[in-house]
Parts: C-alpha cells; sequence; structure tokens
C-alpha cells in the first residue's frame, strides 16, 4: 500500500523550508491584519481582558477549543500514539472527559461571579487579600508550565523544519515566536487573541480532517487494516494494547494513574481556559461555549487517533523518533509523507500557529492576573484606575514573552503533551480544590484557601523538582544530575487528593467565620446570574 | 461597550440572605446540585474504572473483538460517546429545569423585591 506515496526522507525536508516559511508568514500577515481591525475599540479594562464580553458562545466555543488543542495535542498525542501505541490514547481521553468537569461544575456559575480572572472567583466571599494572592501566584505557575510546554513544541518543530540541531538557530526562531506573541497580545488584547483562536482551530481541525481521510482511504476506510499496518510496521503487536510505555513496572502503572487523575481534574482548572468564559455576555453563553468546545475538541482527538497509528503505520516509529524533534515530529512527517511538501507546509504553518496562538492566551492570561489580581488589587488596594491597569498589564505581557522565549530554550526534546500534563498537575492541586470548594461548601474559610493553594502548588512543583522528569534519567532536563526521590513523572495523584485534603483540614482549624451575606450573595449570583445576566442590556 | 460583570445598580442594595432562604431558590440550588453531582461522580468512576483497567487489565484490554479492534479501543471510544451524550443531557436538562427558575428569581430582585428595608419584603414567599 505504502508504494504508492514516496517513503519519507527527512533530509529533503530542508527543501521545503522556503515554502512553509511563505505559508506561515501568510497566516501571519492574514491575522494581524484582524488583530489591527478588531482592537481598534480596546478602550476599557473589560475591553483588553475580556473582548467586551462581546463574543458568542460558538464563537468562544470556537476560540475555547483554538486556546485547548494546543501543540500538545497535535504534535504531542499524535506522537505518543505513534510511537506508544494505546497509552498515547490515553491523553485524548482525559483531555476530552476533563471537559464535564468544567461543564457540569465550574463554567456558568464561575461566569456569573467573576469579572476578569479567577481570582475574582476565589476571593469573592472570602478575605481579598491573601486569597487573590494566592490565586494569581498559582495562576502565574500554571502559565509557566504551559508556556514551557508550547515552547518545547516550537523548537521541535523548528528543527524538524530548518534541520537546525544547534541551539543557537532554534533560539533564535523562538524569539521570533515570541515576539510575534508579544505584539499579537500588546495590540489585540483579548479581542484579537480571541480572533486568532478561532481562526486557528478552523484551520487546525480542516486540517486534521483531510489528513484523517487521506489516511483512513489508504486502508478502504477500514479502522481495522489501519491498526493491523500500524501494528505490521511497529513489528509489535502490543501497540494496539494499553501498556507499552506505562505497563513495564508497578511505579510506572501508578503513574499511568496520576497521569489519568491529572488529566481529568485539570482543565477545570486552567486559568487561560476559566478566563474565556468571561468573554461572552451570559451564562447561558458560557454553556453554550463549553458544549461548542466539546464537540470541537472531541472530533479533533478521535482525528488523532488516526493520524498517531496512520504516522505509525506509513512512517514507521523508528523514522519518527530518529527524526529531528524526536516524538513531536509525528504528524508533520505524516502530512509530508501523504501530502508532500505542500501539505507538510500547510500543517507545520497550521502547528506554528497553534503555538503561537497558544501562547497569545497564556500571557494575556498571566499578564491580567498580574496587573488585575497584584497590582490593582493588592498593590494599588483598589485604587488604581482601569487606564493605569491596563498599561500594567501590557508591561508585565513583554516581561512574560520575554521569560516564555527564555524557558523555550530549556525545555527542548520533551514531549509536549507530557510537559502539558504537568501544567494539567499543577493546575489541579493548586487550583480545582479551592474553585469547588467556594463554589459548593458553604463553610469554607480563608485559611483553608490559601493552605489548598499554597500545599498544592508547593506539592506539584516540588514533587516535579524531585522526579525523573527534572533528573536522574537519561529523557531529565538534567540528565548529569541525580536528586530524584520521587519516582513519579506526574505528581498529580499525591498533590491533588494533599490539596483537597489541606483545604478541608485548614478550614476546620479555622477559628475564624467567614462573611454568612457575603455566602449568600455569591451562591444566589452564581446560580441565577443576577447582576451579571444584567450587563447584555446595557 | 465598557459592561462590566457586575453592574452594582440592580444588586446593589439585593438582601441575598434573604433571596437564599426562598423556597424558590431552594428549589433551584436542589434542582442544580442533584443533577450535577451525581453526574460529576457517574462520570469520574466510569473513566477511572476504565483507566484501571487499561493499567491493571492489560489481557482483558487486549481481548480482540473484530479484526484488530479490542476491548481497549471500544471502551476508550465509549468514553467519547458518554461525555457527548452526557454534554447533551444536561444542556436539556438546564434548559427545562434550571434557566426558567433562575430568570424567574432574577427578575424578582430587578423589581426590588428583596430590597433591604423595603415594603414589599417577603411578599413572594
Amino acid at each position: 500500500m505504502s508504494a504508492m506515496v514516496p517513503m519519507v526522507n527527512v533530509a529533503a525536508l530542508k527543501d521545503t523550508t522556503l515554502l512553509n516559511m511563505g505559508i506561515f508568514a501568510l497566516f501571519v500577515l492574514v491575522t494581524m491584519v484582524i488583530v489591527f481591525r478588531a482592537s481598534r475599540n480596546n478602550k476599557t479594562a473589560a475591553d483588553y481582558y475580556a473582548a467586551g464580553r462581546s463574543f458568542t458562545g460558538s464563537q468562544n466555543g470556537t476560540a475555547i477549543a483554538g486556546d485547548y488543542l494546543s501543540a500538545a495535542s497535535f504534535l504531542g498525542i499524535t506522537g505518543a500514539i505513534a510511537v506508544n501505541g494505546y497509552d498515547g490514547f490515553l491523553y485524548s481521553i482525559g483531555f476530552l472527559v476533563a471537559w464535564l468537569v468544567a461543564l457540569l461544575l465550574v463554567a456558568e456559575l464561575l461566569r456569573n461571579t467573576g469579572k476578569f480572572t479567577m481570582a475574582d472567583v476565589l476571593s469573592f466571599r472570602l478575605r481579598q487579600r491573601p486569597v487573590r494572592i494566592a490565586a494569581a501566584l498559582s495562576t502565574l505557575a500554571v502559565c509557566f508550565f504551559y508556556l514551557l510546554a508550547q515552547m518545547a513544541g516550537a523548537g521541535s518543530l523548528i528543527s524538524l523544519l530548518l534541520g537546525i540541531s544547534d541551539w543557537g538557530g532554534q533560539a533564535l526562531v523562538i524569539v521570533v515566536v515570541g515576539a510575534l506573541m508579544i505584539m499579537y497580545v500588546l495590540i489585540g488584547g483579548m479581542k484579537g487573541t480571541t480572533w486568532v483562536q478561532i481562526i486557528k482551530a478552523v484551520l487546525l481541525i480542516c486540517g486534521a480532517a483531510v489528513m484523517t481521510f487521506w489516511v483512513l482511504s489508504i486502508y478502504g476506510f477500514n479502522l481495522s487494516n489501519l491498526l493491523g499496518a500500524a501494528a505490521d510496521s511497529a513489528k509489535n503487536p502490543n501497540v494496539l494494547n494499553p501498556g507499552l510505555q506505562y505497563g513495564k513496572t508497578e511505579t510506572s502503572k501508578l503513574d499511568f494513574l496520576s497521569l489519568g487523575l491529572a488529566l481529568v481534574l485539570g482543565t477545570a482548572a486552567l486559568p487561560h481556559v476559566l478566563m474565556r468564559f468571561y468573554t461572552v455576555p451570559t451564562a447561558k453563553e458560557a454553556r453554550k461555549s463549553v458544549v461548542w468546545s466539546i464537540w470541537l475538541i472531541g472530533l479533533f482527538y478521535l482525528f488523532t487517533l488516526v493520524l498517531g497509528y496512520g504516522a505509525a503505520a506509513l512512517v514507521g516509529a523508528d523514522t519518527i523518533k530518529s527524526a529531528p524533534g524526536g516524538v513531536n515530529s509525528a504528524a508533520p512527517l505524516l502530512a509530508f509523507h501523504l501530502g508532500g511538501p505542500l501539505l507538510l507546509g500547510f500543517i507545520s504553518a497550521v502547528a506554528f500557529a497553534t503555538i503561537l496562538a497558544v501562547v497569545a492566551g497564556l500571557t494575556i492570561t498571566a499578564a491580567a492576573s498580574f496587573a488585575h489580581d497584584i497590582y490593582a488589587n493588592v498593590i494599588s488596594k483598589g485604587k488604581a484606575d482601569a487606564g493605569t491597569e491596563v498599561k500594567v498589564a501590557r508591561r508585565t505581557v513583554v516581561v512574560i514573552g520575554v521569560l516564555a522565549i527564555l524557558g523555550g530554550i530549556f525545555a527542548n526534546g520533551q514531549n509536549v503533551a507530557f510537559l502539558v500534563a504537568l501544567a494539567f498537575a499543577v493546575a489541579a492541586s493548586a487550583n480545582l480544590p479551592t474553585i469547588v470548594y467556594s463554589l459548593f461548601w458553604k463553610k469554607f474559610t480563608t485559611q483553608g484557601a490559601t493552605w489548598s493553594m499554597y500545599g498544592g502548588l508547593a506539592a506539584a512543583v516540588i514533587l516535579i523538582a524531585l522526579s525523573p522528569v527534572v533528573s536522574g534519567a537519561k529523557t531529565s532536563m538534567i540528565p548529569g544530575a541525580n536528586f530524584a526521590i520521587f519516582p513519579l513523572s506526574n505528581p498529580g495523584i499525591v498533590s491533588i487528593p494533599l490539596a483537597f485534603l489541606l483545604g478541608w483540614l485548614g478550614t476546620m482549624l479555622d477559628k475564624r467565620r467567614e462573611d454568612a451575606a457575603k455566602q449568600a450573595e455569591m451562591e444566589v449570583r452564581s446560580l441565577t446570574g443576577i447582576g451579571a445576566e444584567k450587563a447584555v442590556n446595557h | 461597550m465598557g459592561n462590566e460583570a457586575q453592574t452594582p445598580d440592580a444588586a446593589a442594595s439585593v438582601d441575598f440572605q434573604e433571596v437564599q432562604q426562598t423556597a424558590q431558590f431552594q428549589e433551584l440550588r436542589k434542582r442544580h446540585r442533584s443533577f450535577v453531582f451525581p453526574m460529576a461522580i457517574a462520570f469520574l468512576l466510569w473513566y477511572f474504572a476504565y483507566v484501571l483497567l487499561a493499567d491493571y487489565a492489560v489481557g482483558f484490554m487486549s481481548t480482540k473483538l473484530w479484526g484488530n479492534i479490542n476491548v481497549g479501543l471500544v471502551l476508550g471510544l465509549l468514553q467519547f460517546v458518554s461525555t457527548f451524550g452526557i454534554t447533551a443531557w444536561y444542556v436539556h436538562y438546564s434548559n427545562r429545569k434550571l434557566d426558567p427558575i433562575a430568570a424567574e428569581i432574577r427578575n424578582e430582585i430587578e423589581g426590588h423585591e428583596f430590597d433591604k428595608g423595603s415594603a414589599v419584603r417577603g411578599a413572594t414567599k
């Protein structure tokens, strides 16, 4: 079958560089024009952070899909399935099922209670200062981990396309990607960023759909044949079964469980996803956004199953692993195999755009959190005017952009889906317990919130630092050293229950009681949308 | 443009504790929680059952059903189906059972029926 299409010659990819860059430049040009047009009425803080709450549910749902289907989903999951077979599929399932937590427990209630950031909700009925600072810190930490993953994806893609494997060359392109992202966010604010997400989501889903259709057509639209070809190509029937990557030892099985926990509980606590719910006018539109994104994201993850096994069958795991960019290069290599340089150019441009757009979304979230939570509410104690706040947000964008560029140069070579899973673990540990408690548990107190957030954040970050991800293994970030006393590479199974426990314990041991009137107000607002709903009529 | 999420005008003078005590609000709260809590527990149990099977029952998950399609793949795809199903069910439920009653309470609050020290206090109880 595969004789019909030329074999993948990785070295030949270099010849297509100009074409790739051309397609990418076109995307940047088109989106820049749109961002400029969209940004003309960016005046108030609500315009800058929440796009004037002017997006419809379906637009925002597509933008959420754009935010969520990051390089991790496209490059990382396809690569994980291509190389590790069935175990890669867990990412798809966990990333999707997690949306039910957001839909049922978080999205609408959060839209009804907050203004711009996650901290608005968490500090609503608790003491402002300590809770806001904790929420802002965990937002910044999650965004940082997520940014690392995106930048690592950019590095992989660049080394594949340009054949650059030295640090200097890769660093230069990461700088270019970072600079572009800073431009989008500075000029466009949330509105510009949202439009970039929408365009990118449509391109990404269409590109993946075309490739899926193509792969299936090679195997006569028979999934069983495709799976058989993948197993033959790997010379290992176990690629179709669970356990290839995680079934080796009892420790690795526990790691799989830990990953599964972090994936399903992380989504509803990701600050950049939560912030998207504020760009719509009502809770009903927030619900509609989640429904849209669940359909789009679910569809896309079904594609990745075909693409992953397709890459295993048509390109081969060994070719993928030895290509520059490693595991993350499965999807671009499959595109090259199917449609030659043109499809590769298109898919790579989409992947670049994906990274750019997600990085922009993360950056605006982190900037909003710093400017709104730390600067406006803590440093200047609510006395800063909106104009100054936006100015601070814009400056923060530049600082975060520079940090992301530096971090990206360090995080190269890791599977991006795996890195994103760490961000999910941090989010699920630091944020989710406090979000759930403050929405549903009347007795929850400030002490419970700070214990849970700091405890969860510290546990997750310290366990990652002491895990094989950072040291003690061949694939570690610091391969020379070994201080990996924690055996699992994902901390979720320890840090998430610990954070829930700390939230409960902190509340039980707290001698102070929170304001019952505030609790009543939050509950009534969250369920009825009073006040928040009114905004549409203005 | 420039509309803030929390417009103070309608809700500033409201006695939210009074609203919280009304039978109507208690009913809304009950309807919301009696749907989302059992549903959240159900899908989490189903998801973790799947993860544990993939982790510790590799033999069972590798059983071939048709051609190269095995139990693991079918259960994985069923996770997609259940996610889509629960989403559709929730939307249907909230359109029918939650939105109307929430709109009613909102209208009453905006009609100043729960203002602090208001003469009509308790009129709708």
